[in-house]
């Protein structure tokens, strides 16, 4: 039996600038507990009066890293929970979290593949979970993510993604939304289905797809995926909710 | 953006609530099988459509969008309505 799930104080170890809207957290646990690649921290911050919001943050961390987890945050301009932990979060602050939490949405090497990942945004961040536990693994499952972002410097991961995708049978797929650098060579639109055919052609329908990031995003590519072929029950969704814009 | 995406933008997974469920049940839920009472069809709590913004949790049928559960916590218990649930499966 697992231990019964409980709040806990983390501590701040460390916080890095990935973009200019994304942060991530190091936070160091008391009642660590190995994850799975693809959950989620549940955080609760309470202020002096009392009032209390509650918001999740899926693993950026492999679960191969003891102690201690990473979260990567997109700063929501008018949101309640992400600019605190922007803007007023510094290290050696206590943190309220409890977790991990949220089976359905997970891939280990044992889970087999090939692995088609689909993010939009933060979204990336518990599909780059998956990516780093795949690598730490040393799992040869073929694989391809496709990304989109605004711009290039919206890309979180990007250096990291580059170096992964040069390693046995990873393949990033990047969109660029909103505008794209001088000879850009990547995709420049929206998700679409004839963008999810070109990148999940080669995976073949028997993938096992994971997608994250906006609602409007998740539900697009769920719904193209299955009308392409795959089985619904191999076409996993984590949608963020309101991101503001 | 109108009022239909602003309902739709709410929306999440009912993976989003695994550590509500968890407090609950005692249980990671999320892989746990559902059949919805409205229209029979079976699907892992954790991808029903989960809705956190009203009083409470609502989780909803993928497939006909009815309500399958309702969790309401307030300062003096908490209130778990499975109405729209015909069962729910736990593996071991
Ligand atoms: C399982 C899961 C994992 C997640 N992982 C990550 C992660 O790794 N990284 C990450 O950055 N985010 C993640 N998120 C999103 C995160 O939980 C928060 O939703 C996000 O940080 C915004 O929270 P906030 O308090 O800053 O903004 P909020 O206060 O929630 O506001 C967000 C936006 O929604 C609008 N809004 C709020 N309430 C309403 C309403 N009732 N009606 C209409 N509009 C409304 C606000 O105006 C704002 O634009 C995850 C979400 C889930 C469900
Ligand atoms: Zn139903």
């Amino acid at each position: 039996m697992r231990r019964p799930l409980e709040w806990q104080i983390a501590t701040v170890k460390a916080i890095a600038q990935e973009t200019a809207q994304v942060k991530t957290i190091t936070l160091v646990l008391p009642g660590w507990t190995a994850h799975r690649a693809g959950q989620h921290y549940d955080v609760r911050l309470t202020a002096a009066d009392g009032y209390q919001a509650q918001r999740s943050y899926s693993i950026a961390s492999p679960p191969e890293r003891p102690g201690e987890v990473d979260l990567t945050v997109e700063r929501i301009p008018d949101g309640e929970v992400s600019p605190y932990l922007h803007d007023v979060l510094v290290v050696g602050d206590a943190v309220e979290v409890r977790g991990p939490v949220g089976g359905y949405f997970v891939w280990e090497a044992s889970s087999g593949g090939p692995l088609l990942l689909v993010a939009g945004g933060s979204g990336v961040v518990p599909l780059m979970a998956m990516l780093r536990h795949r690598a730490a693994a040393g799992a040869k499952v073929p694989a391809r993510l496709l990304y989109s972002s605004r711009t290039l410097e919206d890309v979180i991961y990007r250096q990291e993604l580059e170096a992964l995708a040069s390693r046995d049978g990873l393949e990033v797929f990047h969109t660029l939304t909103r505008g794209q650098p001088k000879g850009w060579t990547g995709y420049a639109r929206r998700i679409d289905q004839p963008m999810l055919a070109e990148v999940s052609g080669p995976l073949g329908t028997a993938a096992l797809a994971f997608i994250c990031g906006p609602t409007a995003l998740v539900e697009t590519t769920a719904s193209a995926l299955v009308q392409l072929g795959l089985a619904q029950e191999r076409v996993r969704t984590e949608r963020f909710g309101p991101t503001g814009t | 953006m109108n009022d239909n995406d602003v309902v739709r933008d709410l929306t999440l997974d009912g993976n989003a609530v695994a550590g509500l469920l968890e407090e609950v049940f005692g249980a990671d839920m999320t892989t746990a099988d559902g059949e919805c009472a409205h229209c029979g069809s079976a699907n892992a709590v954790g991808a029903l459509r989960a809705y956190t913004r009203a009083p409470g949790v609502v989780l909803r049928c993928p497939a006909c969008g009815g309500v399958i559960a309702r969790i309401v916590q307030t300062p003096r218990g908490t209130l778990v309505d499975l109405r729209g649930a015909a069962h729910l499966a736990m593996r071991r």
